[in-house]
């Protein structure tokens, strides 16, 4: 436990040693980078403010997170079953899952209007889209010959190969698909917000706050975006552990 | 004894897009009776593997006939008279050892309780009891092939096609695997196709060994090795066993030239 631990939190802690001594003694002015103990402070003191500012924008980027997720898993199910919509469709998914998403998210701001959250959404979701389609498809189709050479020899029908390998095998490549989900979600949730949204939106806080060069009050938005990042990670993490105990990812830890 | 496969002029081409065909069979003729223990002995790139994959329906002959318990490879794969272990273990990553083995048993559709029971039966065979909950990459090479070869036996089958099944592993482990072998077509009175390139690995486990030519595979000749049965260790420092070894090199070097 502490040899994993103790090196990210030593290193952890170094950095706001460093920042903060280092701010100070360079004499760096406040509006452009405030050292750690104001930013904490900060946090204090908006805590009633960028706390359910901070839910709000949450629901936007898990609302689009599951739509986006639930429509590239239907997607992906079609195109690895159906090798003709597969051979057309993955390499255009593949293209546009590296274009730069986010640009739309001014225009889908027009579209569903600027506070309302079905403009953030629909950018997070397309954000994720792509991903979990490519890796579930990934995961469904990259099975061993030998193993669905196996379900032929016993005579298996499509859906026991299906439900008791493909399905198996996939599972890996999902999670590892959510864990960049998770964090594409809250990126295209900010930033979308940070082009206008509700003012009870933390995006919005975050780029007002920076635009009056209230630069504590931004990064204490920013930190309770980190919070819900890395609370989102730890969920997916939990998730690998209890679903994937036989993955090669687990036999150092047990070996 | 009734007769399990039957082969009648079967000939195998790949065809390649550059016109040069390869032909892996040329008119194989082979019968295999209830029982009988088989081996496919020739150099590599014959055509054994091939040959196994017709004979278990996972290639179509170009032409000739095979029929297996009086009925097509086709059928016979789907009344499932056929176990299969391959040169890989390939069990599923994500099952533990006694779920693997109940795998054959699961598409068959047999209730949990009924599959679980034969499954332990088949891993006390393999002598494997101890590693029921353990995932196949917690077992060595050998130990993964024993569970193979179990989860090929949860169907009784009346047909075990093993295709090297001992290829991968050390020879002191293959030597102790090759006997366990013996034990388990002893007590289940199988009858068993069994592909190798080991020439004492195939006298000490046949009682037919059918030697094959150089691509394209040909059957060159059969050789009966009637050592006495069960097969022990000292089977192997016998003298017939030697003159068994010289007969079969010798079918082989004819073959060559
Ligand atoms: N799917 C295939 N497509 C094209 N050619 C093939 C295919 N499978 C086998 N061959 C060819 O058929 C010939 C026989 O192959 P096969 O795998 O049956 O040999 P083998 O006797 O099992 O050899 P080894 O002992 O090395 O396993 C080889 O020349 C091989 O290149
Ligand atoms: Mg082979």
């Amino acid at each position: 436990m502490t040899r994993r631990y103790l090196p990210p939190a030593l290193v952890f802690v170094t950095i706001l040693v460093v920042w903060e001594v280092g701010v100070n003694a360079a004499g760096i002015q406040g509006f452009l980078l405030p050292p750690p103990s104001r930013i904490i402070a900060s946090v204090q003191s908006e805590w009633a403010v960028i706390w359910p500012a901070g839910l709000f924008t949450l629901r936007e980027a898990l609302g689009g997170l599951l739509g986006g997720t639930a429509l590239a898993v239907l997607a992906g199910f079609a195109v690895a079953r159906w090798s003709l919509i597969r051979a057309g469709a993955l390499p255009f998914a593949i293209a546009a899952g590296s274009a730069p998403i986010i640009a739309l998210a001014p225009i889908t701001n027009q579209w569903f209007g600027i506070t309302n959250p079905v403009a953030k959404m629909s950018v997070v979701g397309v954000m994720v889209f792509f991903p979990v389609m490519i890796n579930l498809v990934r995961g469904l189709t990259d099975v061993g010959a030998g193993k669905l050479e196996l379900m032929h020899s016993y005579a298996a029908p499509d859906r026991a190969t299906l439900l008791k390998v493909r399905l198996p095998n996939a599972l890996p490549y999902l999670l590892s698909a959510l864990r960049v989900a998770v964090a594409l979600c809250l990126i295209g949730a900010i930033v979308t917000e940070y082009f206008g949204g509700s003012r009870a939106a933390l995006g919005v806080y975050i780029s007002q706050q920076a635009s009056l060069t209230r630069m504590a009050e931004a990064w204490a938005g920013i930190v309770v975006v980190m919070l819900f990042g890395g609370a989102l990670q730890l969920l997916i993490v939990l998730a690998e552990r209890i679903l994937l105990p036989w993955h090669p990812s687990r036999r150092a830890a047990s070996g | 004894m009734t007769t399990v496969v039957t082969i009648k002029g079967v000939d195998k081409v790949f065809p390649s897009r550059k016109g040069a065909d390869t032909v892996a069979l040329r008119g194989i003729d082979i019968e295999v009776a209830s029982g009988e223990f088989v081996s496919l002995l020739g150099p590599s790139g014959c055509g054994k593997s091939t040959l196994l994959r017709i004979i278990g329906d996972l290639l179509p002959p170009t032409s000739g006939q095979v029929v297996v318990n009086g009925k097509t490879p086709a059928e016979a794969r789907r009344d499932r008279d056929y176990g299969m272990v391959f040169q890989q273990a390939t069990l599923l990553d994500w099952r533990r050892v006694l779920a693997n083995i109940e795998l054959p048993l699961e598409v068959a559709g047999q209730a949990p309780a009924e599959r679980e029971r034969r499954a332990r039966e088949m891993l006390d065979l393999v002598e494997l009891n101890e590693f029921a909950d353990h995932f196949p990459w917690q077992l060595s090479g050998g130990m993964q092939q024993r569970v193979a070869i179990a989860r090929a036996l949860t169907l009784q089958p009346e047909l075990l096609l093993m295709d090297e099944p001992f290829g991968a592993l050390d020879e002191m482990t293959r030597e102790r695997m090759q006997m366990e072998l013996m034990r388990i077509w002893q007590q289940t009175a199988n009858t068993v196709i069994f592909v190798t390139h080991s020439i004492p690995e195939a006298v000490f486990l046949s009682t037919r060994v059918v030697v094959m030519s150089p691509r394209p595979g040909r059957i060159v000749g059969v050789v009966e090795i009637d050592l006495p049965q069960p097969r022990q260790f000292e089977t192997r420092e016998e003298p017939r066993f030697f003159e068994k070894l010289v007969d079969v090199r010798e079918m082989l070097r004819g073959a060559e030239e």
